[in-house]
């Protein structure tokens, strides 16, 4: 494995190939926050709240750190007030899905955000596809996943698998960072409690 | 739909996970849509996850998961089709099939959707039904052209 050299907020840092920028800085001790990032699973760049400025040649454009990897002679910033203005936005925006979120209102509070700037749609979900990726990266039990696309695109159990298996895991919950997922399940559980016949149900997706 | 047949279907794309799709928009053409025992089979025999088949048939406006009529139509509701009427067309043949845009009738003959443009916009307003095109149509003119469809 080769060595790359780069500059992360003016401290030099060494890191490896293929490594991603914010792999690189949290070795190197500097904090990018992230609401889709989890070590152990794949990179994904859904929540963009962890944009930085990445300089190189002279030229500078934000980037999404969590899923861009790491280049000689980088030089990146990973705060400015440019980068806390695209923060602030990507803030509003998810807090109008999820504007109960302790975790999206601690960030809200730290760059500024105010959560009643977008009308508001609470589907509780931010779509950060961590519970999705976690069954299936690490489990690989499948029992969660999206439907639907664009703007209807929400998580969904499914609801033989999830009886069977996530009784005794529940592992994905902690990582929620709204409290969307645990609805989606207690919502599945209580169908399917009231009507093992799916088939039936109208208000299921099949 | 029959298991057989789906197996059949399977069988022809040799069982690769990589043709789900195809698989799905052949189940999709004979069948209308796709059922729950459907998608499960294929989920076994592909080695695909169940959750992730549900994620593409419901990604994809191609593929359904409740039941459709035999007959599919869709009416044009473009730019151009708007201008010359197409509304009136839509309401005409929502009489006639007592059903809205995204429903089915009780019998399965008809579904009904709406679309945004078919590309032969020079005909309009137009309908298709089965992906037959029925051009420069006036509201009187849906009956004589839906009735051919049983």
């Amino acid at each position: 494995m080769s060595k790359i050299l780069l500059k992360i907020d003016g401290k030099e840092i060494e890191a490896e190939e293929g490594m991603t920028l914010l792999e690189a800085a949290r070795d190197g001790g500097i904090e990018i926050p992230a609401l889709c990032h989890h070590e152990k699973l794949e990179p994904y760049g859904a929540c963009r709240i962890c944009t930085v400025e990445a300089e190189k040649n002279g030229r500078s454009k934000l980037v999404v750190s969590c899923v861009y990897p790491v280049e000689k002679g980088l030089n990146v910033t990973t705060r400015s007030e440019k980068i806390d203005r695209v923060r602030k936005t990507i803030l509003e925006l998810l807090l109008s899905h999820a504007p109960d979120s302790e975790k999206l209102l601690e960030l809200a509070a730290e760059y500024g955000a105010n959560k009643d700037r977008f009308e508001k749609e609470p589907s509780f979900c931010v779509h950060c596809g961590l519970c999705v990726r976690y069954c299936a990266e690490i489990k690989g039990k499948f029992a969660v996943g999206f439907i639907n696309r664009g703007s209807r695109r929400e998580i969904n159990f499914l609801p033989e698998l999830a009886a069977a298996e996530c009784w005794k895991c529940k592992e994905c919950f902690p990582l929620c960072p709204t409290s969307a997922l645990q609805a989606a399940f207690v919502f599945t559980e209580a169908q399917f409690s009231e009507t093992p016949a799916f088939e039936t149900d109208s208000g299921n997706k099949y | 739909m029959d298991i057989n047949r789906i197996d059949q279907i399977i069988d022809r794309h040799n069982c690769e996970a990589s043709s789900l799709i195809q698989v799905l928009l052949e189940i999709q053409s004979e069948n209308h849509w796709l059922p729950k025992q459907a998608l499960e089979r294929i989920s076994e025999r592909l080695e695909v996850p169940l959750s992730r088949i549900q994620h593409i048939a419901t990604f994809y406006k191609a593929f359904s998961l409740v039941p459709k009529g035999r007959h599919e139509i869709h009416i044009c509701m473009g730019t151009a089709c708007h201008v010359r009427g197409a509304q009136n067309i839509l309401s005409a043949v929502e009489d006639l099939t007592g059903i809205k845009p995204g429903e089915t009738d009780l019998d399965l003959k008809f579904s009904l959707e709406t679309v945004n443009c078919l590309g032969c916009c020079a005909l309009g307003p137009v309908m298709d039904v089965n992906g037959q095109i029925h051009g420069n149509l006036a509201p009187a003119d849906t009956e004589e052209a839906l009735k051919k469809y049983e």
